[in-house]
């Protein structure tokens, strides 16, 4: 695999910050135009229900801490929510002034404005509450464990954070675009939410044996541990050199200097998800020539969001539709190409993204390239928890119970992508808020009954 | 079509339009003066001349934002001329001669002494201007040495000077009336026995800007300390119309009015006229935009006036004057409700909290699922609407759409008493009217016919509306 042949000055340019922040006047310019609207769509629409009319009045009143102070009560991930959440589909996608003048207010945009005034000035605006004596264990430090975490912690329970790597905040930290959101950003965002006293330990993974003994030592045991490994497609070559999974590409990214990170000069990413843009914009601005993402079904059956779509084209990426991969191609040991054929919709076959599929016969055609991506979706961790007696894990992974967050198994609770099966950030730090208070009640309740 | 006459008169004097700079900042000097004649303004007042230039302070200007909007109001503690009296005479003549057609007004301020005021007019009157305007509305600085509006809120005063000044004036002369003061007519009425041909008005209102948070001084500041200033801007217009209205229909008065306060548009000025305005004045528009605003205003006067089928000024001057009267002669059998256009409206939810706590719970909530939403809209929600569904990623959204709901508000016309709060707060145009209520049962009378009525006994007491049922002991 090459090195990239882009100076790390340009490199450093591709990655840089989508959105820059607003300037003040930027951002009083646009809180004026939110109507406050009673009983908000766009707070209704937001996972974590942030009282957003009430954030963006306190920026356009210039009491941007108080803002910040709004949005982190409801969701203590708000900084990487503001950079990383498809508010199109969300609060922008709510908001009525789109109804009125054609453009939602620019609430993420706004939200990042007053998360990053009180990190840059390393404000917080939580204490931990009154000392309940209980001891809780999370099992993984991305947005589900440390929101559950933060959450104890105000209140009064004590906090202890397993986690597998060796920095903490899973894909917030790793797994987005860094053009989106940084691990530096995400690792600052953190120091505040750990502060309250959460005891982080890093590189401490929990196989099945470890979450014994956590469900014996702790009085209660949040798993927020994610998904686990891409899908397979079970096609001849697949294991090739130069053929990647999304998300390992992503967190490199992160993890090294860019010059450091492999990429191709002609690049097929397979699948129309979030995490496939993510991965062929990050193939462009590493300085892959061509960049090509082929999907099997049409344009409007995409996982992808229409502003992540735009980002893709706007960075040059190509599009096969109807293209499915049969065969990756080796050439002297490496990959050279992947053969797909055409797949059209099968009459009477239904419709979206669950409509029948069949392929056209003869319709085989190769596209040459020197590194395959695959970014399918992962699959749930299921090893962690077969073999824990009293959880009942489907064929989809783990199950909850939607309001309270536990498991069958009392005393352990789960959320975040464990249990989603892969939402947004937003949606996993609503998990562990709602599964902490959920294990509240829990410990009052087994207190009760002690 | 043939566009309307503009030519103004107020008192006898003329100018090609209704738009003069008001006695201020931008018309200090004869270079001002000519910019703006240029600029196409029809009367300069110039800023108050008096025989000793004065000393002003710095800084001199304040003014409060309102959510993001620049110079809602505006207010100043400088002084009138800081240039001496035979450059302001200098530079008028020639300003008059270059622009004979156009109005030059002198305004005027000395110290309360015949001879003073003698002397001035005669020395401005020399130099060929249209009319005079007698200073008696400052609020700061002079009118604590016995000037401005210290004058103008004493109406023996007002009356004594405007007198002194009427045995020289050969030319038109207006006395500025200052809105410090509990009735205004008093005044006016003081102006008109002083023998004054015409009114101009308001003044500046008695103001402190703001405070800076920061500093704890008050704004503007000179170095830590802060005076009562003069406030104006487009927030007093309100104010000004109902003192020109209050002047205008004054039978004692009847005089004409040069309206002044809050004219940042051309509606403001007609709003002025329509309420007895033959002229206008603005000053805080053009400090805050520059000269050029009064193209905008010429055009939308004479546009208004096409559309209307108005060819002169005269045609509507006054025109909203006799509708301004007393609470007590309004019509109580009037009853309008608010109607909300369900297809035009965005589900904001203004309406409701506007209504719910400050005025009359008369707007009800309905939350509302997008099934049945979508049901309850059909063609609304069709492209070509702004309001319509979006599918991005395989998620459908839709403004207005949160949690699966859409709140939709209808209002409760049992209850509703017209207020016009909704519609006020409603940013949809056109999305709330307010209608005549057809089931009104109050006839049509006014509060003074309804209590001779029941005192001759020919009627029974009537009674509001209901109020709307709200639980409202908070739950414990």
């Amino acid at each position: 695999m090459q090195k990239t042949r882009l100076s790390p000055e340009e490199l450093q340019s591709n990655f840089a910050d989508i959105h820059p922040n607003y300037t003040h006047d930027e951002a009083v310019a646009e809180a004026g135009k939110c109507l406050y609207c009673y009983d908000a769509p766009c707070t209704r629409a937001c996972p974590t229900h942030i009282d957003v009319p009430r954030f963006i009045r306190q920026i356009l009143h210039d009491n941007v801490s108080g803002a910040a102070e709004t949005i982190l009560d409801a969701n203590i991930f708000g900084g990487a929510c503001a950079r990383a959440c498809p508010t199109e589909v969300l609060c922008e996608g709510a908001c009525v002034d789109q109804a009125r003048a054609g453009v939602p207010i620019e609430i993420g945009r706004l939200q990042r404005y007053a998360t990053d005034y009180a990190l840059d000035r390393k404000l917080s605006f939580f204490e931990p509450g009154k000392s309940t004596g209980r001891r809780v264990a999370i099992v993984g430090s991305g947005p589900a464990g440390l929101s559950c975490a933060h959450e104890l912690r105000r209140l009064g329970h004590e906090a202890t954070v397993f986690e597998a790597r060796d920095v903490p905040g899973g894909l917030n930290t790793l797994g987005i675009a860094p053009y989106k959101l940084d691990r530096e950003t995400s690792l600052r965002e953190i120091q505040p939410i750990l502060a309250m006293g959460i005891d982080l330990h890093l590189s401490s993974p929990v196989d099945a044996d470890r979450l014994r003994t956590l469900l014996a030592e702790y009085d209660a045991v949040f798993l927020g541990v994610g998904l686990g490994v891409t899908q397979r497609l079970n096609l001849p070559g697949e294991d090739v050199q130069g053929v990647h999974e999304a998300l390992a590409l992503i967190y490199q990214m992160h993890q090294r200097p860019y010059f450091e990170c492999p990429v191709g000069n002609q690049v097929i990413v397979i699948g129309c998800g979030n995490t496939a843009i993510d991965a062929a914009t990050g193939a462009v601005r590493l300085g892959a020539s061509k960049v090509t993402i082929a999907y099997r079904r049409s344009p409007a059956e995409k996982s992808a969001y229409n502003y992540e779509y735009e980002l893709g084209k706007q960075d040059g990426v190509q599009f096969e539709w109807y293209a499915q991969p049969v065969e990756f191609l080796e050439e002297n040991g490496t990959l050279s190409g992947v053969r797909f054929i055409r797949t059209r919709l099968v009459e009477e076959g239904g419709n979206g993204r669950s409509a029948k599929l069949e392929s056209i016969p003869g319709s085989e055609f190769v596209v040459p390239c020197d590194m395959a991506i695959k970014a399918l979706g992962q699959s749930p961790v299921l090893e962690l928890l077969g073999s824990i007696e009293g959880v009942e894990v489907g064929r989809k992974g783990l199950q909850v119970d939607p309001h309270s967050f536990a498991t069958s198994l009392p005393g352990l609770f789960a959320g975040g992508d464990c249990t989603s099966k892969g939402k947004e950030i937003v949606n996993a730090v609503q998990d562990g808020k709602l599964a902490a208070r959920s294990i509240d009640s829990y410990l009052d309740q087994k207190g009760a009954s002690a | 079509m043939k566009k309307p006459d503009l030519s103004a008169n107020t008192a006898g004097i003329k100018s090609p339009n209704p738009f003069w700079l008001a006695s201020g900042p931008p018309t200090n000097t004869g270079y001002q003066a000519c910019r703006a004649f240029e600029a196409g303004w029809g009367g300069v007042v110039w800023k108050t001349l008096t025989h000793d230039p004065i000393i002003n302070v710095s800084s001199r200007y304040g003014a409060f934002d309102y959510d993001g909007r620049k110079v809602a109001g505006f207010n100043n503690i400088e002084l009138i001329t800081d240039r001496p009296l035979e450059e302001n005479i200098r530079e008028m003549a020639e300003v008059k001669k270059e622009f004979p057609n156009h109005a030059v007004i002198a305004s005027l301020m000395v110290e309360s002494n015949r001879e003073a005021w003698h002397d001035i007019v005669k020395q401005v009157e020399d130099v060929g201007v249209d009319g005079l305007e007698l200073n008696f509305g400052c609020p700061h600085g002079m009118s604590e040495r016995g000037m401005g509006s210290a004058v103008g809120q004493v109406p023996e005063y007002a009356e004594m000077i405007t007198a002194w000044v009427k045995e020289v004036a050969t030319t038109p002369v207006l006395v500025k009336l200052t809105p410090n003061i509990t009735d205004v007519t008093t005044v006016g009425r003081a102006a008109r026995r002083g023998g004054a041909d015409g009114l101009s008005l308001i003044n500046t209102i008695n103001s402190i800007m703001g405070i800076n948070l920061d500093t704890f001084n008050p704004l503007p500041h000179v170095n830590g300390r802060g005076s009562h200033g003069g406030y104006c801007g487009p927030a007093v217009k309100p104010i000004a119309l109902n003192m020109v209205q209050s002047i205008a229909a004054d039978p004692e008065i009847h005089l004409p009015i040069s309206g002044i306060g809050g004219i940042q548009a051309w509606q403001d000025a007609v709003e002025h006229m329509l309420l007895g305005a033959s002229t206008t004045q603005v000053c805080t528009a053009a400090m805050h935009y520059g000269f050029r605003i009064v193209e905008q205003m010429i055009s939308g006067l004479q546009h208004w006036m096409m559309e209307k089928g108005f060819t002169r000024l005269d045609d509507f001057i006054g025109a909203s004057v006799p509708r301004v009267g007393n609470w007590a002669d309004l019509d109580l059998g009037y009853q309008v409700v608010a109607r909300i256009d369900q297809d035009k409206c965005i589900n904001c939810g203004l309406c409701y909290s506007a209504c719910e706590d400050g005025a009359h719970q008369s707007i009800d909530i309905f939350p509302t699922s997008i099934e049945e939403y979508e049901k309850s809209q059909g063609h609304a929600l069709e492209n070509g609407s702004k309001k319509k569904f979006t599918t991005s990623g395989g998620v459908r959204t839709l403004p207005g759409l949160g949690d699966g709901t859409v709140n939709v508000y209808k209002v409760n016309e049992e209850t509703c008493v017209g207020c016009n709060l909704c519609s006020l707060v409603c940013p949809v145009t056109g999305c709330i009217d307010m209608v005549e209520d057809e089931k009104a049962t109050v006839p049509h009378l006014t509060w003074r016919e309804y209590q001779k009525a029941l005192a001759d006994g020919t009627m029974d007491r009537m009674y509001p509306k209901p109020h709307a049922h709200r639980e409202w002991m908070p739950t414990r």
